[in-house]
C-alpha cells in the first residue's frame, strides 16, 4: 500500500467511528434473516460480502479497527442495490439504508475523483438535479433532439453507441418528450374536475425526472388528482428530492434540498403531499432522519414527513371513477423504494385490478429490485444487467402485455428489458398513473359512446 | 496466517477462484449469529466435491491447521467462529437435492441445501421434511445436522436426528466414510450417523446425507390462546400433554416478546396479553379438528382470554412466521441479546418459567422467555448490552442460575443450539466430568490433531464462564 493509500484508509477510519450509529451496527445480530431478500447476496451465490449481514458487518469491523477500508469494500457497497428489500426482512428493525447512506457520503467525501468524473458529478448534481430550469433545458435539447430526425440519424449511425452500450440502451428506450414550452406553461393551481366540491388539498411533489422526461406522467397524475376531487397545488420553490445525492454520497447538498422542499410545502394548508415516483415519495418521508441532527428543521420535517403519500394510496383513498381498458393481461413491478421504504404493497395492485377489462397476473418475486437502483444500471451494468434477465423471465411467465411500474428509473429499466428481450411487438411498460388514466378515459369514451 | 505451501495447495485443489483470503472475505466469515464472537480466519475454502474436501482436510491435517465447516452462519453457540484461525470450509457450490426418492420416502443432499429449499421440494411431491428450526429460511441441512437443530414441529416429529439415515462424511484423516443409507433399520456395528448428528463440525465434514420423509399431512390449523399470566399459560402446556394431545405445534411467548414481534411483523398480536400459547395440529381432518376442540377447551379453563382458530392456512403461516421471528425481533429493543436454550421435562414447564422470572427479577436483568414450550425448550433471552460489563457480569450470573435450575428440574443445559463455546464451561454440569472425558476420548479418536472446529464443545475449564470475550 502507497503511504497516500495508507493515510486514507486512517481518515475513512476516523470518519466511521465518528460518524456511524454504533447502535444501529449493534442492532443488527446477525441471524441472516435478511439473506434470502437481498438480490446481491443471490446473484453472487451466496457470497456473504455481498449480504447485508455482511455489509453491516464490513462496516462494524472497520468502526471497531478490525479492517482497513480497501478497496473491496468500496467495491461492495457500490454492488449494493440500495433497494433495501433487506429492511422489511429484518425482524431486528435495523435501518440498512441509513447506515449505507452514510457509509457512501463518507467514501465519496474522502474520494479524489478523476478531473472528468468531478465535473460531471458537480454537472449532475449541483446543476441538472436541483434545477429544474436546467433540467428542463437538458430535457428540450434531448426533445430538440428526437424531434429533428438526429435520433434517427444517430441511432442508424451507431453515434451513440461511442457512449457506452448501455447509454445507448437506454437511449432508446426514453419516451417522446413534449415541446418544452408546453412544459413551461403549466398552471400551479388546479381545482376538481368540472368544479366538485373539494374533497381534499393536496400539494404536488413533480420531481426532476418525473416533470421532464415523463411529465406526460405527472400530466395523467394531475388529471387524476383532479378526477377524484383534489384541489392541486404544485407549489413553486420546489426542488429535487435529493434521494440521488443522498444514494451517491453527497448528503450536504441533499439536505440542502430537502430544507427547499420543506419551505416550498409548507407554505400552505394541505392535507397530503404526492408523489408519484416511489424513489422520490421515500426519500420524503425520510426528511425527518436526514435532518435530525439540524436544529428548528428536524421538528419541520417531520411535519412534512407525515403528509407524504403515494399517488396510488390517495386513489385507493378518495376512490376513482369506473376504470376500463381492452382486454389485456398486466403485471406490476414493485417499486423498491415505494415497497421498503414507503410500505405501499396493497394499493397499486388493487387499483389495477379494479380496472375492468384487465386481468392481473402477480409475477414471482415482483417484489425483487429489478436492477435500475438510480444510477445503478451505468455504474454497476453487469450486476444490473443480471438481474435484469431475471426479471424479464418472470416478466414472461405472466404473459402479460403490460408490465406497470410506479417509479421512473424501473419504468426505464423494465422498457429496456423489454428491448433487450425483443419484446417491443407484445410488451409495453407503463407508469401506474399512465394506466389509470388511460383506464379513466376509455371509460368516459366507451360509456359515452354508449349513450349516443 | 497460512504458509505459502499451504496457500498454494488449497488453489491447487479447489482452484484459485476458491480460496477466499482477502482481508474482506476474513471480516464476513468471522462471526455467526452468537453476539460478542467474532475472530479473523485465515482463509475461506469453498470445495466443489467430496474429493476436494477431501484433500482439503488432508491438508489441514498435515500441517495441523484448524478447519471450520460453515453453513449459513445462523448457530448460537459461536459455533463457526473460527476461534483459533485457520480455514473456514463453506459449501456455497455443494448445495444440490441430489434425489428425492418417492418410493423409499428419501431424500439425498448435499449438506449446502437450504433447508426451507428442501422443504418446499419435497411438499411438492406431496412428502414432508418435518423438522423446521426458525432460521430454515436461511439455515443449511449441514448446520442443521451437527446442530441436531429442532424447530417448531419438534413436539409432535422429533428433531433433526430423527431423520437422518445416513451419511457420507470425511475424516481428519482423508478418509470418506457412508454410513446408513435409505434403510428403516440398521444395526451394523456402533451407530456413526447419530454420533455425527449434533457434533457441531467438531469430527468430521459432512458431504451428504439420507434423510426420511413422511407423507404431507392431510390438513392442518392453527390456533392462538391469550393469557393475562406467564404461568396459567405453562400449566395449560403440561394440561394439554397430559390430557394426551400431542400437538405439531405448541409454542409459547410471553408479553415483551409479543410486543417486540408485533412491532416487526403487524398481523394484530395482541400486545396487551401477558403471554400466549400458539398451537397447530395436523393429520387426517378429524384428528385436527376433535384436538383443536379439546385443546381449546383446556386453554379455556386454563384461564385463557380469548383463543381463536386462524381462519386460512395464510392466517396460520403469518402466526408461525411471527413466532419464528421472535429472537430477531427482540433484538430491537436493547444493542445485545443473548439467548439460552435451557430445556426440562414438559412437566416442569410452569416451574421453569416462574423460575426464569424469579432469577431475572433478583439478578435485576430484563430476561424475555418464548420458545418451544411443548418439548420443554425455552429461550429465555436477555437484552443487554455488552459495552455494560457490570451488567453483563449479572446477566452470565442470572444465566449460570437458569442452568442450575434447569438441571436440577431434569433438565439440560442446551435444547438444540449446541454447546459451542457459550456453553463449554457447563457441559460437565449436565454429563458429569466423567461424560466430557468419554466425550474427548471420541474427538481424539476421530481428531487426533484437534483439526476440526477446535475450541468448541469442550473448555478448558468448567464453570467459569466467558462470555465478555474481546
Ligand atoms: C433467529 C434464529 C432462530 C433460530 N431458531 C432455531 C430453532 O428454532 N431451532 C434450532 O434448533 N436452532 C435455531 N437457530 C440456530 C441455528 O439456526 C441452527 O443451529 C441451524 O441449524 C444452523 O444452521 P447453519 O446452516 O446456519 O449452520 P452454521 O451456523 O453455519 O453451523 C452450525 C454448526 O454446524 C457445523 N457445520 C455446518 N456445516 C457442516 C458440515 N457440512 N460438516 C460438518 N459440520 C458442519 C458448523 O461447524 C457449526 O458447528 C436459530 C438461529 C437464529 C439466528
Ligand atoms: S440486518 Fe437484521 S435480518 Fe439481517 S442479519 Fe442483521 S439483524 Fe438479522
Ligand atoms: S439494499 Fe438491497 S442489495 Fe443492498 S444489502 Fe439490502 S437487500 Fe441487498
Amino acid at each position: 500500500m502507497t503511504d497516500n493509500q495508507t493515510s486514507r484508509a486512517a481518515e475513512l477510519t476516523k470518519q466511521f467511528q465518528d460518524r456511524l450509529d454504533y447502535d444501529e451496527l449493534l442492532n443488527c445480530m446477525r441471524c441472516g434473516f435478511c439473506l434470502p431478500a437481498c438480490p446481491t447476496y443471490r446473484e453472487t451465490k451466496g457470497n456473504e460480502a455481498a449480504s447485508p449481514r455482511g455489509r453491516i458487518a464490513m462496516m462494524k469491523a472497520v468502526v471497531d479497527g478490525v479492517y482497513e477500508p480497501d478497496e473491496d469494500f468500496e467495491n461492495q457497497l457500490s454492488l449494493c442495490l440500495g433497494c433495501r428489500a433487506c429492511e422489511p426482512a429484518c425482524p431486528s428493525g435495523v435501518k440498512y439504508g441509513h447506515l449505507l447512506e452514510e457509509a457512501t457520503d463518507i467514501l465519496q467525501a474522502s474520494k479524489q475523483p478523476s478531473a472528468l468524473v468531478r465535473a460531471t458529478r458537480w454537472f449532475i448534481f449541483t446543476h441538472l438535479f436541483p434545477k429544474r430550469r436546467q433540467m428542463r433545458r437538458a430535457a428540450g435539447l434531448l426533445w430538440l433532439y428526437q424531434k429533428s430526425g438526429l435520433q434517427t440519424l444517430s441511432r442508424a449511425t451507431r453515434l451513440t453507441r461511442l457512449a457506452g452500450k448501455q447509454l445507448s440502451a437506454l437511449e432508446r428506450v426514453l419516451p417522446k418528450l413534449p415541446s418544452p414550452k408546453w412544459l413551461n406553461n403549466r398552471p400551479t393551481h388546479l381545482v376538481p374536475q368540472g368544479g366538485a366540491t373539494v374533497k381534499k388539498k393536496v400539494a404536488f411533489f413533480s420531481g426532476c425526472m418525473m416533470d421532464t422526461i415523463f411529465v406526460a406522467t405527472n400530466d395523467a397524475t394531475l388529471f387524476l388528482l383532479q378526477r377524484v376531487g383534489c384541489e392541486v397545488f404544485i407549489p413553486a420553490g420546489q426542488s429535487c428530492c435529493g434521494a440521488l445525492h443522498a444514494h451517491s454520497g453527497e448528503k450536504v447538498k441533499a439536505k440542502e434540498l430537502a430544507k427547499q422542499n420543506i419551505a416550498a410545502f409548507e407554505k400552505r394548508e394541505i392535507d397530503w403531499i404526492v408523489s408519484n415516483a416511489g424513489g422520490c415519495g421515500a426519500i420524503l418521508t425520510e426528511y425527518d432522519d436526514l435532518l435530525k441532527e439540524e436544529p428548528g428543521w428536524h421538528e419541520r420535517a417531520q411535519e412534512f414527513v407525515k403528509k407524504v403519500r403515494d399517488i396510488s394510496e390517495i386513489l385507493l383513498e378518495t376512490g376513482l371513477p369506473e376504470m376500463e381498458l381492452p382486454p389485456q393481461t398486466v403485471t406490476y413491478q414493485d417499486s423498491c423504494h415505494l415497497r421498503n421504504v414507503m410500505k405501499t404493497v396493497a394499493a397499486p395492485r388493487k387499483l389495477i385490478q379494479a380496472i375492468k377489462g384487465v386481468t392481473f397476473v402477480e409475477m414471482n418475486e415482483a417484489d425483487r429490485c429489478c436492477g435500475s437502483a438510480g444510477t445503478y444500471n451505468i455504474v454497476e451494468q453487469a450486476m444490473s444487467m443480471q438481474i435484469l434477465d431475471e426479471k424479464m423471465k418472470n416478466v414472461k411467465e405472466t404473459k402479460a402485455a403490460t408490465i406497470v411500474t410506479a417509479n421512473p428509473g424501473c419504468l426505464l429499466q423494465m422498457k429496456l428489458g423489454i428491448e433487450r428481450e425483443g419484446l417491443t411487438d407484445s410488451l409495453c411498460g407503463t407508469h401506474i398513473a399512465d394506466l389509470l388514466a388511460e383506464a379513466v378515459k376509455y371509460r368516459d369514451e366507451h360509456s359515452s359512446s354508449q349513450v349516443d | 496466517m497460512l504458509t505459502k505451501q499451504v496457500r498454494d495447495g488449497l488453489a491447487t485443489i479447489v482452484g484459485e477462484e476458491n480460496v477466499l483470503d482477502a482481508p474482506m472475505d476474513l471480516v464476513v466469515y468471522s462471526y455467526d449469529a452468537t453476539p460478542d464472537y467474532q475472530t479473523l480466519p485465515d482463509a475461506v475454502v469453498k470445495p466443489r466435491s467430496t474429493k476436494d474436501v477431501a484433500n482439503i482436510i488432508k491438508l489441514c491435517n498435515e500441517f495441523h491447521i484448524p478447519l471450520v465447516p460453515r453453513g449459513s452462519g445462523t448457530n448460537l453457540c459461536a459455533g463457526t467462529t473460527p476461534l483459533h484461525s485457520g480455514i473456514v470450509m463453506i459449501f456455497n457450490h455443494m448445495n444440490r437435492i441430489l434425489e428425492i426418492d418417492e418410493d423409499n420416502l428419501t431424500a439425498v443432499v448435499q449438506p449446502g441445501v437450504i433447508t426451507l429449499d428442501l422443504i418446499h421440494a419435497v411438499e411438492e411431491k406431496e412428502l414432508f421434511y418435518p423438522p423446521d428450526p426458525s432460521s430454515m429460511k436461511i439455515s443449511t441441512i449441514g448446520g442443521n445436522i451437527n446442530e441436531c437443530s429442532g424447530g417448531l414441529r419438534g413436539l409432535k416429529y422429533g428433531v433433526t436426528k430423527d431423520y437422518v439415515t445416513g451419511l457420507e462424511f470425511v475424516l481428519p484423516n482423508g478418509e470418506i466414510v457412508r454410513t446408513g443409507g435409505k434403510l428403516a433399520k440398521d444395526v451394523a456395528g456402533y451407530d456413526l450417523t447419530s454420533l455425527l448428528v449434533g457434533s457441531e463440525g467438531t469430527l468430521a465434514v459432512v458431504t451428504e446425507a439420507t434423510l426420511k420423509l413422511l407423507p404431507k399431512p392431510e390438513a392442518k390449523q392453527t390456533m392462538l390462546a391469550m393469557y393475562s399470566s406467564l404461568e396459567a399459560a405453562g400449566e395449560t402446556v403440561s394440561s394439554i400433554i397430559a390430557n394426551k394431545i400431542i400437538p405439531a405445534t405448541l409454542e409459547f411467548l410471553d408479553q415483551a416478546t409479543i410486543q417486540a414481534v408485533e412491532a416487526f411483523a403487524g398481523i394484530g398480536l395482541p400486545t396487551e396479553a401477558g403471554a400466549v400459547l400458539l398451537m397447530e395440529q395436523d393429520g387426517p381432518v378429524e384428528v385436527v379438528q376433535r384436538d383443536m376442540k379439546k385443546m381449546k377447551e383446556l386453554c379455556e379453563a386454563g384461564g385463557a382470554f380469548s383463543v381463536n382458530v386462524a381462519a386460512s392456512a395464510a392466517e396460520g403461516e403469518a402466526l408461525m412466521q411471527a413466532r419464528r421471528a421472535a429472537l430477531s425481533a427482540l433484538a430491537r429493543l436493547k444493542p445485545t441479546t443473548i439467548l439460552e436454550d435451557a430445556t426440562v421435562p414438559r412437566s416442569k414447564i410452569a416451574e421453569m418459567v416462574r423460575a426464569i422470572v424469579n432469577i431475572a427479577e433478583k439478578n435485576n436483568v430484563q430476561i424475555c422467555t418464548f420458545g418451544h414450550a411443548g418439548d420443554g425448550n425455552l429461550h429465555p433471552t436477555c437484552m443487554t448490552d455488552v459495552r455494560n460489563k457490570e451488567e453483563m457480569e449479572r446477566v452470565e450470573k442470572a444465566f449460570e442460575e437458569i442452568f442450575a435450575k434447569a438441571i436440577q428440574l431434569g433438565g439440560t443445559i442446551t435444547g438444540e443450539h449446541g454447546v459451542g463455546v457459550m456453553k463449554s464451561p457447563y457441559l460437565a454440569w449436565k454429563i458429569g466430568e466423567e461424560g466430557v472425558k468419554a466425550m474427548a476420548a471420541v474427538k481424539q479418536a476421530f481428531d487426533p490433531n484437534n483439526i476440526m472446529n477446535p475450541g468448541k464443545i469442550f473448555a478448558k475449564e468448567t464453570r467459569k464462564r466467558v462470555m465478555i470475550q474481546q
